[in-house]
């Protein structure tokens, strides 16, 4: 465990809503209190449960002031998702702290927003390798992998809480006893092994990344050309069903005061051609041009 | 006579158990040790869990109650105290704006058995429409109210909140905050005691609030202010902390609440003046303190309650010079401040990473009977007055389906202001919840009914109090402590306040929701349409079989994907250059809603 030389010793543990985070701080201060620290646990539900990010402050030691660690002072980091890690990676002590991260990705609905040719998922780009350069002490690891291989994903914040074992004073023994007491009686045996491999992959030295993290793909912009869309629609042929306008994904058709569908958000329009396959009368058409790149 | 009473409910043996519990519990407990008798709340975070907490005690010791809004918990609360048991009523910040009006009477009248109302701040909004503070109410109500800073003081501060409320037969105001509530520590506890009761006190001039006795009421509550100060000075809330040191007599710091825990994390060695609560203040017991210092901090969150009053005083004080006026205190806030007072050194923590977090704001659950509701109404292209729960959540992106939300209870009167400013062409649409409608959305409706506006109510009926973390509330038909009781009927009630359109539908039935809305929108006058399907997390988790994306023939045409439900996702597929679309089985609850969008009929089981 890192030297300290006073104050408490803190741990933080993120993830998204539904993850577990509160039930993973929850074991911890119940160890910590068990061996006699006074212990502060502080979390922010509310919106939490609803998929947004959710994070728990657990400080211990002879005397806790403050219930949530000072920016930079964290001696763990716990993340349950990658691109939480990513979001606290400041509040890390970065000359003493030690970074335990499972590197599977949660992709919010948010992420998917962008509908231009070629556009990838907004999601954090760094990479489990790129982040393990620059930390002083670190895992990140596939914990829910482990967790699915032992036959129970639930089990993947047991494999992280055996990875944070390593950097905390208590004993094993001290550890699966608290755990027995929070998991549901039947996956009591996966946890005790999950626990047992999170603890020994942290083992293997300061540092370790899994090989099988993904790096950094070929971007979707750099596969699929921009096009132009044009739109047409034959006036003649339109009797206002209004089907295109309910049909169209981007919301930009509309009915004009004649009754007739127009393009009145053409920069929303994404050439999809929902509404050219939908029309009943075929009186839309929708052509996509590649755009040519300027010859150097 | 006190008694103490016999084992409490949570303890496992005879002796008290300790923690670790959040604020919320320790107050509940606080509330429980005291001996109330009647107690009640509507939810509301950060303060949901108190009342929660308080109906796990005994139904023999306690009465405990939902609310349909924070006005009647305490009209409650406050009819207990005439009936002369000790009584309490619990409610967030903006609770206090519905209760208020009783609150600033009663005042006046005082109590009979002791009157605690428990008042959760949010600083920060981290779930809230506003970060207002109670302590600037408390002044205007002349209440006093006291501020916790742990879970230790939630309990006892509760505790003594009763005592202090009969000694001076006052309401008394006990202030929590989002932090506060939400953190776990370990807390001693005691028994209850059991207050004999008062029986009520038959006294119409102090009762009854007319002119003349308010009149004659209004100096006594002056005076009650002044004795209150003096007491809550010289009483056992109030700590002195003079340090010597290099700031001993150049730097006294005047904090309460969580405030407080942050002077202590970041200023260990400085002398403290750590105030029972901000309201009232005993201006001479304030100089006996700051008259041995060169220089005066005030530390609070939020408002210069404090430094405001010690203005006022003529002491010189520092205060939002130094720390911010909005937001939630950290340690590096409070830290930051005594930097800029020149009394400690910058700290050189520099992350080491310079990254930019990717946006994760909270979604309407996968499977939500919320979202087919939007959807539709984005596909009617109307102009929504929403209102505050779970579905405001639809302003977000993807489903973009709301223009407005004020306040709860809101949306219905907005629409009807909207419809008679006579400027819009869209239909007009209010969106409400099954438990904001109670709370506050039926006067609204009939006022549209009885004035004639043209308007469609669309009641979103999810069998629950969802945002706040499922309550059950009077459509639910089931009390706070789980019991069977009488449950509204939406339809009958909504008919007998004149309204000719009803119509129920599934909201898990695309195609009747547009066809209901439609219909809905063409009535001139008042239209109600309810949505009917219970939320898929609480009171249970609802979960289904997951559907499937055929990836052969998605068309990647995102229509799917304006639902924002978080099972849908990309996949590595691409179809002219945009993304096919996948389901996590993990997440989807089964729905179908998706599978009824697609237009390509590409999602199945
Ligand atoms: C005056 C006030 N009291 C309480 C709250 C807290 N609050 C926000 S949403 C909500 C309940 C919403 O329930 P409902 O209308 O049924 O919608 P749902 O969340 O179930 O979709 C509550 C109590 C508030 N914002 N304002
Ligand atoms: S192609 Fe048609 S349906 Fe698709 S976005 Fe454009 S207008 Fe809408
Ligand atoms: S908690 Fe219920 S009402 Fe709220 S978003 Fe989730 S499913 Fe919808
Ligand atoms: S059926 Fe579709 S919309 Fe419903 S939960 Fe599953 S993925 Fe989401
Ligand atoms: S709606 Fe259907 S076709 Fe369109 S993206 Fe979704 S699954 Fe694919």
């Amino acid at each position: 465990m890192a030297e300290k030389k006073n104050g408490p010793t803190n741990v933080l543990i993120v993830g998204v809503g539904g993850q577990g985070v509160i039930m993973v701080s929850k074991v911890l201060a119940m160890l910590c209190q068990n061996h006699g620290y006074e212990v502060k646990q502080s979390e922010v539900h509310g919106m939490a449960k609803r998929g947004g990010g959710v994070f728990s402050h657990v400080r211990f030691g002879s005397s806790v002031w403050s219930p949530t660690i000072p920016v930079g002072e964290a001696d763990v980091l716990v993340a349950l998702e990658w691109a939480e890690a990513l979001r606290w990676i400041n509040y890390m002590n970065p000359q003493t702290g030690t970074f335990i991260a499972d590197t599977q990705k949660i992709v919010p609905p948010f992420a998917c927003r962008v509908r231009d040719r070629g556009a990838d998922a907004m999601y954090s780009e760094e990479t489990p390798a790129e982040i393990m350069e620059n930390v002083r002490a670190g895992y990140a690891m596939d914990a829910t992998s482990i967790a699915e291989d032992l036959g129970n994903l639930k089990a993947a914040n047991t494999v992280l809480l055996g990875a944070l074992s390593n950097s905390l004073e208590f004993s094993v023994d001290a550890w699966l006893e608290v755990i027995r007491s929070f998991v549901p009686p039947k996956s009591i045996d996966i946890n005790m092994e999950a626990f047992a491999k999170g603890r020994e992959w942290a083992q293997a030295g300061p540092k370790r990344v899994d090989e099988n993290a993904k790096g950094r793909g070929v971007s979707g912009r750099d596969l699929h050309k921009q096009v132009e869309t044009k739109l047409e629609i034959t006036e003649e042929w339109c009797k206002g069903c209004d089907i295109c306008v309910k049909m169209c994904p981007e919301r930009c058709l509309r009915l004009n005061d004649q009754l007739i569908s127009e393009l009145h958000k053409p920069d929303a329009c994404t050439g999809c051609r929902m509404c050219e396959w939908l029309c009943p009368d075929f009186a839309i058409k929708i052509t996509n041009t590649p755009i040519m790149e300027p010859a150097e | 006579m006190n008694k103490a009473s016999a084992v409490a409910p949570q303890d496992t043996a005879d002796k008290p158990v300790t923690g670790p519990f959040t604020g919320n519990e320790a107050i509940a407990r606080g509330v429980w040790e005291a001996g109330v008798k009647v107690a009640a709340a509507y939810p509301g975070t950060p303060s949901t869990e108190i009342m929660e907490n308080v109906a796990k005690y005994p139904a023999e010791d306690l009465h405990a109650q939902w609310s349909t809004n924070e006005k009647t918990a305490l009209d409650t609360a406050i009819g207990g105290s005439f009936a002369g048991v000790r009584s309490f009523a619990a409610m967030k910040h903006v609770g206090m704006n519905v209760a208020s009006d009783a609150l600033m009477s009663f005042s006046y009248i005082g109590v009979n058995a002791g009157l605690v109302v428990l008042v959760c701040d949010d600083p920060g909004i981290h779930s809230s429409q506003n970060e207002q503070d109670t302590r600037v109410f408390a002044g205007f109500a002349q209440v006093p109210v006291i501020e916790p800073s742990d879970g230790q003081e939630a309990l006892d501060f509760t505790k003594y909140a009763f005592d202090l409320s009969e000694k001076f037969e006052t309401p008394v105001i006990v202030r929590a905050t989002t932090r506060l509530s939400h953190t776990r520590s370990e807390v001693k506890v005691g028994a209850r005691v059991e207050p004999d009761d008062k029986g009520f006190d038959e006294n119409p001039s102090k009762n009854v609030m007319v002119p003349m006795n308010a009149r004659r009421q209004h100096p006594v509550v002056l005076k009650r202010t002044d004795d209150i100060a003096v007491e809550l000075a010289e009483g056992p809330l109030t700590q002195v902390e003079i340090r010597g040191g290099k700031l001993g007599g150049k730097v006294g710091v005047i904090t309460m609440a969580m405030s407080y825990v942050y002077v202590k994390e970041v200023m260990g060695d400085v002398s403290v003046l750590k105030l029972a609560g901000s309201y009232p203040l005993s201006e001479s017991h304030i100089r006996k303190f700051t008259d041995q210092f060169e220089r005066i901090i005030v530390v609070e969150e939020l408002e210069p309650v404090v430094e405001n009053a010690l203005k006022i005083m003529g002491i010189a004080v520092e205060g939002k010079s130094l720390f911010p006026r909005i937001g939630e205190f950290s340690p590096e806030i409070v830290r930051e401040g005594f930097v800029k007072a020149g009394l400690l050194e910058e700290k050189k923590h520099k992350g080491a990473f310079d990254l930019a977090p990717m946006a994760r704001p909270p979604v309407l659950c996968s499977g939500c009977p919320h979202t087919s509701c939007y959807m539709a109404l984005r596909a009617l292209d109307a102009r929504v007055a929403g209102d505050i729960g779970c579905y405001t959540l639809a302003v977000a992106q993807p489903l973009e389906a709301i223009d407005t939300c004020v306040s709860m209870g809101s949306s219905i009167a907005n629409a009807v202001g909207m419809a008679k400013a006579g400027t819009e062409t869209k239909p007009i649409i209010a969106t409400i919840g099954d438990s904001t409608f109670l709370h506050s959305g039926i006067p609204p409706l009939i006022d549209a009914v009885y004035n004639n506006a043209n308007i469609t109510v669309f009641l979103l009926d999810n069998h629950i109090t969802a945002m706040t973390g499922g309550q059950e509330h009077p459509g639910t038909g089931i009390t706070l402590r789980g019991e069977k009781t009488a449950k509204v009927d939406y339809t009958q009630l909504i008919k007998a306040l004149g309204v000719e359109w009803v119509e129920t539908v599934d909201s898990y039935d695309m195609a009747s929701m547009y066809q209901s809305l439609r219909e809905a929108v063409e009535f001139k006058g008042v239209s109600v349409v309810i949505s009917d399907r219970p939320c898929v997390l609480d009171p249970v988790k609802i979960k289904g079989q997951a559907f499937t994306v055929d990836q052969e023939k998605c068309v990647a045409c995102q229509s799917c994907m304006n639902l924002g439900c978080p099972a849908l996702t990309w996949s590595e597929g691409w179809y002219e250059g945009r993304h096919k679309v996948e389901i996590d089985p993990q997440s989807c609850m089964g729905c179908s809603i998706c599978a009824q969008i697609c237009p390509t009929d590409s999602i199945a089981l």
